[in-house]
């Protein structure tokens, strides 16, 4: 078979070390002035493409790295570029309207047909809006073969693809041929970081940058976010000094 | 074209009651509204036994409407219908029978889902947050161009639901506003409804046949007696503090075992080796809210934290007195869990 093309999808979210805070007006989380970072899951599906080139099983003709969101986003994409992506598209969405699940999916779908991918590689969720979607609806639109959270990726030379996903109570192994869908899950490999002369590099390598209008698509969301609040606090609980304390207090709490 | 046209009036009437008597009761509205919405649950089924899991998508789908439509397909489909016809609420169920169903693939799942939610003209689709379902929902709801609605823990009118995001630090109210709604709901949120005293009829349901271009190849599940993770009324769970696999199993089982609970881990402890990733409880695995939450050797990472703060009373046991875990634990006890581990063990088996 020909090698593989494969896309990596790349979001730029709050780092997943910070505690975020809901806005006086109850209308987002603050995002001003706090640490953003590629999504972890991300940084998986970078490592695992770039494992994919090192392995020299199937020969990889490109990795490119996608993100769609603000000007920072940028930095997110140089960031898969130092970790091994050969080039970046960067499509401008503003920071105001970020583009639901199903309308990311929809994109992708173009930027595949244009850059004529036959693997998109993707996190299995954004640590932000939690949604776990982009990778299924994708593969949805494109009518291609999916495994989801996977910890394992295998690629014979015939274009078949064998991946270990994880599922509720162990996990399950699939098989299908490309072109194909995977998303991320935590165990499948361990990121690289980015060395100082990969950073200077990257810096060199191409990034594209385009609108949602290049692509002909509307940004109009389906879901209308009506509020976002704080969860409600937990009561500060007790420190008791003994296991016979905590055995006497979960009895009186009725958990025993 | 019909459930656009039952949308758009029962939207409207929502519309102009909520206008017209502000103060009215939502319940009531509710009641006399809903029997024009109608609810697909979708139901996963393993071997002929219904999941524990799938019923709450069924009492997602009763906060929706007054009668839910089951949906099943697999080898057994109808015989498994046939036994969750007697499940509370359930007043269809639509079944499919075929073999190349029974893996749950996505592939051939999101197509036939999709001609049998057009026939029925369906307004919500629910289904539990599941493995099954997190890879299935999505390509179906891409099928339908409709922005699906992930994991949410409350309903508050039949276009707007209640989910967390940021790993539970913020909790997303959404309207949504399209036709069909895809939803994923959160188990622990939706106590299953009453398995007895139910009448559904059954229908067969169509079957595109849709080809699919994965095979299914082998998996490898987790047997164990103790109660499932997800549902268990106590979770006791073990973190990096335990140090290694050896102490994991030598501590976490017995203590499980004294208590009836299943047993969870940190994903520290789990990229550490000592607990099956099955097991991680937290933002990126499982989500449980279970009576009583008992920790040993876990700091309280955020992350951890989104899987487990809505457990009805919480217990730690770290060393560490600044440990984040002691924030939200309702009990603390500050002290090595090698040595505190087992002597609760001991006195919770001699009660």
């Amino acid at each position: 078979m020909s090698g593989l093309r494969i896309l990596v999808p790349v979001k730029r979210v709050i780092d997943y070390a910070v505690k975020p805070r809901v806005n006086r007006a109850q209308t987002a989380v603050e995002t001003t002035s706090v640490k953003h970072s590629m999504n972890p899951f991300d940084e998986l599906s970078i490592e695992e493409a770039v494992r994919l080139r090192e392995r020299k099983t199937v020969p990889v003709e490109e990795i490119i790295a996608f993100s769609a969101g603000p000007p920072k986003a940028a930095d997110i994409l140089r960031t898969a570029m130092a970790m091994g992506a050969d080039r970046g598209i960067h499509v401008q969405v503003d920071e105001q309207t970020p583009l639901e699940p199903l309308g990311v999916a929809k994109l992708l779908k173009k930027v595949v047909e244009a850059s004529n991918s036959n693997l998109v590689i993707l996190g299995k969720q954004s640590i932000d809006d939690d949604a776990g979607q982009t990778g299924q609806m994708l593969a949805g639109l494109l009518d291609w073969a999916q495994a989801t959270q996977a910890s394992k990726v295998e690629i014979g030379d015939g274009g078949e693809v064998t991946v270990v996903k994880e599922v509720d109570g162990g996990v399950e192994t699939v098989r299908a041929k490309l072109p194909m869908v995977i998303t991320t899950d935590l165990r499948l490999n361990e990121p690289r970081y980015a060395s100082l002369p990969n950073i200077m590099k990257a810096k060199k390598k191409p990034l594209e940058k385009k609108t949602l209008k290049d692509f002909d698509l509307e940004a109009a969301p389906r879901l209308k976010t009506v509020k976002v609040t704080e969860p409600p606090p937990r009561k500060g609980g007790v420190k008791v000094e003994d296991v016979d304390g905590m055995i006497g207090k979960l009895k009186e709490l009725g958990a025993l | 074209m019909f459930s656009t046209a039952r949308h758009s009036v029962l939207r409207h009437a929502r519309t102009q009651l909520r206008t017209t008597h502000p103060t009215l009761a939502l319940s009531h509205s509710q009641s006399s509204l809903t029997r024009l919405l109608s609810t697909l649950a979708i139901l996963e089924q393993k071997d002929g036994q219904l999941s524990q899991s799938s019923l709450s998508a069924v009492s997602a789908g009763l906060k929706l409407s007054d009668s839910v439509t089951g949906f099943i397909a697999g080898s057994d489909a109808k015989s498994v219908a046939e036994s969750s016809s007697k499940i509370s609420g359930l007043s269809k169920i639509i079944y499919v029978s075929n073999a190349a169903y029974d893996k749950g693939l996505p592939e051939n799942w999101a197509p036939l889902l999709q001609q049998n939610i057009e026939k029925g003209g369906y307004t919500h689709i629910l289904a539990p947050h599941s493995a099954f379902a997190k890879s299935t929902i999505p390509r179906l709801a891409a099928l339908l161009d409709t922005q699906q609605i992930s994991d949410i823990t409350a309903i508050e009118s039949e276009d707007t639901f209640v989910r967390p995001i940021y790993a539970g630090n913020a909790i997303l109210t959404c309207q949504s506003s399209d036709t069909t709604k895809c939803i994923t709901v959160r188990g622990t949120a939706f106590p299953p409804p009453e398995t007895s005293g139910g009448n559904a009829s059954l229908e067969e349901g169509v079957d595109p046949n849709a080809s699919c271009p994965t095979t299914w190849v082998s998996e490898d599940l987790q047997k164990s007696d103790r109660p499932d993770l997800g549902s268990a009324e106590k979770v006791v769970s073990g973190g990096r503090g335990l140090k290694s696999k050896e102490e994991f199993d030598r501590l976490m089982p017995p203590l499980a075992d004294a208590l009836g609970a299943a047993i969870g881990a940190s994903r520290a402890a789990v990229d550490s080796g000592f607990a099956d990733n099955s097991l991680q409880v937290g933002q990126t695995g499982k989500n449980v809210a279970p009576q009583l939450y008992l920790c040993a050797g876990i700091s309280g990472a955020i992350q951890h934290l989104a899987g487990m703060k809505d457990s009805k009373v919480i217990a730690a046991i770290n060393k560490d007195p600044e440990a984040p875990i002691f924030q939200v634990a309702d009990v603390g006890l500050v002290g090595d869990l090698f040595e505190k581990v087992p002597e609760l063990t001991e006195k919770l088996k001699a009660q």
